[in-house]
């Protein structure tokens, strides 16, 4: 066997293949995207018929991938860490059903936000929902704990959490690939009232989960992921977690690591190996990407235990991605850095694609809505998030997926006028669909832009899943047909479409206005495929 | 032998295209590495990077640390100069002159020059002009690594596998242009330093 060239994302998804998935559920969101992508391009996933189109939303995700599992099917469901929340609901509660197949969650954080709203820890929804969890640190144990992660999730009858974070799903290196498993076969739960939870069946499955706790516990303490490492200067010992692991390592690259140190990459955190390495050495410290989820557990409330250093005391910095740079300075190592950047380098921020529909459409909304003066757009998570840059500084709010309607109504239940939400179609699927119910409902004075540019173009222009149907679910929550008004964002049609967006804002009632172009990056793909074809 | 390398260019400049025949070619000559790759908002026009780490031994880190990049290899010279903090005191600043400026305030370029000629080893190569001389404009990037291969330990074999695999999908002449692109980049390589 030769090692194949993969990206975390990538080996995780060929692991999941290997393992035998009948499915993978996800909503595409950076850092985490690739891994379904794969598994859609995969021939051996096809010749499978793994299922793997896009849900709408990662909440819906879950549900599917848990009712994959309740058949007895191994399934895979991904999202970035965000989309967690959306779908905290079922995933908190299906640590309380527990699961028939093999149900994995590869999460992928994003410290250092690259391409996120927050740095969130999904370690601490794992243990908040009690579950296994595995941190993978390089790309070849993203690979076997994906492949493992779903027997696991078998033996416990538990969802398993997979904690990735933007640093190892974008990384390439060499996987070696193990046996090739076939799919199971359909299987009903053993016990019918498994999956039930009203009050009688819940109060006993969360006996059971709260009696399992003991052996993750054991698990993770024999767990070969996680292990100790004798060291000479017994005056510091080093607790590193998933990718700190490297990084802690690469600051002795060149010479022999002097002190004693435990890696975890399965938690619950193992509490022996810890206990050991805190018995032989006078001080501790945390290296952990992401928030201080070990270090909280290390510290003792009433400052008796030895002194624990690491993010809670500043001597790694709270925030951000984990780099060797800090890891180094924890350990008093500093690095030269015989040059800096010169003053003329100014900043490059992402921006519009040249001749994006987006654009179009804010000119003409800003035009129309120019006498009201600033501050009345709400926006959301998307291309058309960048409108809040120079030279546009159109939007005023992003804060979820899918607030741009709500909070515009929120806006407009306050007196608010004009109150404007502009968002995507993927992200109008994703969770706008709710929030237009809201207004429709209280007949809101307000005015949703769905700027639909026919795909999720943020992450690489995946299907939408309101592709060519946001007309009819208007229609169906009940706009009035008279203010859905669809227009082509392009600059010949700038006046038409102020006169549109003047007409609609001046509407007392819910009006949908929805300029539509296809996205030119997905255009653009499109065509070079139907030319290679 | 030890080779951290920092891409770096513009959402859309084909750096990830870079970064995935470098690992493969890598991976051909038996060697370890880590390449990482910036995913995401970024990549619509913003400043894009990869590190790319290349050894016989080990690679832990998944990115280079300040002063220890032993080259920067960049399709665009404000983006070249940005990951200056990396550079080693001697190590190679390799980039193309062409800038690319979708930013209204992209700066004055002699100011740009002023900085890159300041550095002790620097490579810089009008990758666009060269590209549009042998009739495929958007093969700069390509160019660029053919002069990257001057500097690493990984055959020209190697990275000839690798242009095949990344461009296999888009047709046997693309392939073909791409690694004439690459030879005459690791031509002026060779012939400047």
């Amino acid at each position: 066997m030769k090692p194949e060239l993969f990206l975390g994302n990538e080996a995780v998804a060929q692991a999941a293949i290997d393992a035998g998935i009948s499915g993978v559920y996800a909503y595409p969101g950076t850092p985490s995207t690739e891994i379904t992508e794969y598994i859609q391009q995969s021939k051996q996933a096809l010749d499978r018929q793994v299922r793997c189109n896009w849900s709408a939303n990662e909440k819906t995700a879950y549900e599917a991938a848990l009712g994959m599992s309740y058949a007895g099917k191994r399934a895979l469901v991904c999202m970035k860490q965000v989309g967690l929340n959306v779908a905290a609901d079922v995933f908190i509660n299906s640590a309380i059903t527990g699961v028939n197949g093999g149900l994995v969650l590869a999460v992928a954080d994003d410290p250092g936000m690259h391409s996120s709203q927050n740095e969130q820890d999904s370690r601490f929804y794992g243990k908040f929902a009690m579950i296994p969890v595995l941190e993978p640190s390089n790309q070849q144990e993203s690979y076997n704990m994906a492949y493992e992660a779903f027997q696991l999730s078998e033996q416990s009858q538990l969802p398993v959490m997979l904690r990735l974070t933007t640093r190892l799903s974008h990384t390439r290196s060499g996987v070696l690939r193990r046996e090739v498993l076939q799919p199971k076969s359909l299987k009903l739960p053993q016990s019918s009232k498994q999956f039930l939870l009203l009050p009688i069946f819940a109060r006993k499955n969360y006996r059971h989960l709260l009696e399992k706790q003991d052996l993750l516990q054991e698990w993770a303490e024999q767990s070969k992921y996680n292990f100790f490492r004798d060291g000479a200067d017994k005056s510091l010992g080093v607790v590193c977690c998933g990718l700190g692991w490297n990084y802690f390592q690469e600051v002795f690259a060149d010479s022999e690591i002097p002190y004693p140190r435990v890696k975890i990459s399965q938690y619950p955190v193992p509490v022996s190996i810890i206990r050991k390495l805190e018995e032989l050495c006078d001080e501790l410290l945390v290296v952990e990407e992401g928030y201080p989820l070990v270090e909280e557990q290390l510290h003792d409330f009433f400052g008796k235990g030895k002194p624990v250093h690491g993010k809670l005391d500043g001597t790694i910095d709270r925030q951000g991605e984990l780099t060797t740079d800090k890891v180094g300075r924890a350990l008093a190592v500093i690095y030269d850095e015989p040059f800096s950047v010169p003053e003329c380098v100014v900043p490059r921020p992402p921006s519009f694609c040249m001749g994006c529909g987006h654009v179009d459409a804010f000119k003409a909304l800003d035009e129309a809505i120019a006498s009201y003066g600033a501050g009345h757009i709400f926006s959301d998570i998307g291309c058309y998030a960048l409108a809040a840059l120079p030279p546009f500084e159109s939007i005023y709010t992003c804060v979820d997926m899918g607030a741009s309607i709500t909070m515009a109504k929120g806006a407009a239940d306050a007196g608010f006028f004009p109150a404007i939400a502009v968002l995507g179609d993927s992200t109008f699927a994703h969770s706008g669909i709710t929030g237009l119910l809201d207004a429709v409902n209280e007949k809101t004075n307000m005015l949703i832009v769905i700027s639909d540019n026919q795909s999720v173009s943020m992450t690489g222009g995946q299907d939408s899943a309101a592709k060519d149907i946001i007309e009819t679910i208007c229609v169906g929550l009940g706009v009035d047909t008279r203010h859905i008004r669809v227009f082509v964002p392009l600059k010949k049609n700038h006046e038409e479409m102020v006169q549109i967006f003047k007409e609609e804002i001046e509407f007392e009632g819910v009006s949908v206005v929805i300029p539509r172009r296809e996205c030119l990056q997905k255009a653009m793909w499109r065509m070079k495929r139907n030319k290679t074809k | 032998m030890k080779t951290d390398v920092i891409l770096a260019g513009v959402g859309g400049q084909g750096i990830l295209s870079m970064g995935a025949i470098i690992g493969l070619a890598a991976l051909e000559e038996g060697l370890h590495l880590k390449q990482s790759e910036t995913h995401g908002m970024s990549q619509r026009g913003g400043a894009v990077v990869s590190h790319v780490r290349l050894s016989d031994r080990s690679v832990y880190a998944d990115l280079i640390h300040h002063g220890q990049a032993d080259l920067i290899l960049a399709v665009e010279p404000m983006e070249a100069l940005r990951q200056l903090p990396f550079l080693k005191k001697d190590g190679y600043l390799i980039t193309n002159t062409d800038p690319f400026t979708n930013l209204p305030n992209y700066p004055e370029i002699g100011k740009i020059q002023e900085a890159l000629d300041q550095l002790p080893k620097v490579l810089k190569i009008d990758a666009t002009d060269l590209a549009r001389d042998i009739g495929h404009a958007k093969s700069s990037n390509i160019i660029m690594l053919g002069a990257l291969s001057a500097f690493v330990h990984i055959s020209v074999q190697s990275f000839e596998k690798g242009i095949e695999t990344v461009f296999a999908g888009k047709g046997e002449d693309v392939v073909e242009f791409n690694k004439q692109a690459f030879h005459l980049g690791r031509k002026v390589a060779l012939t400047t330093v």
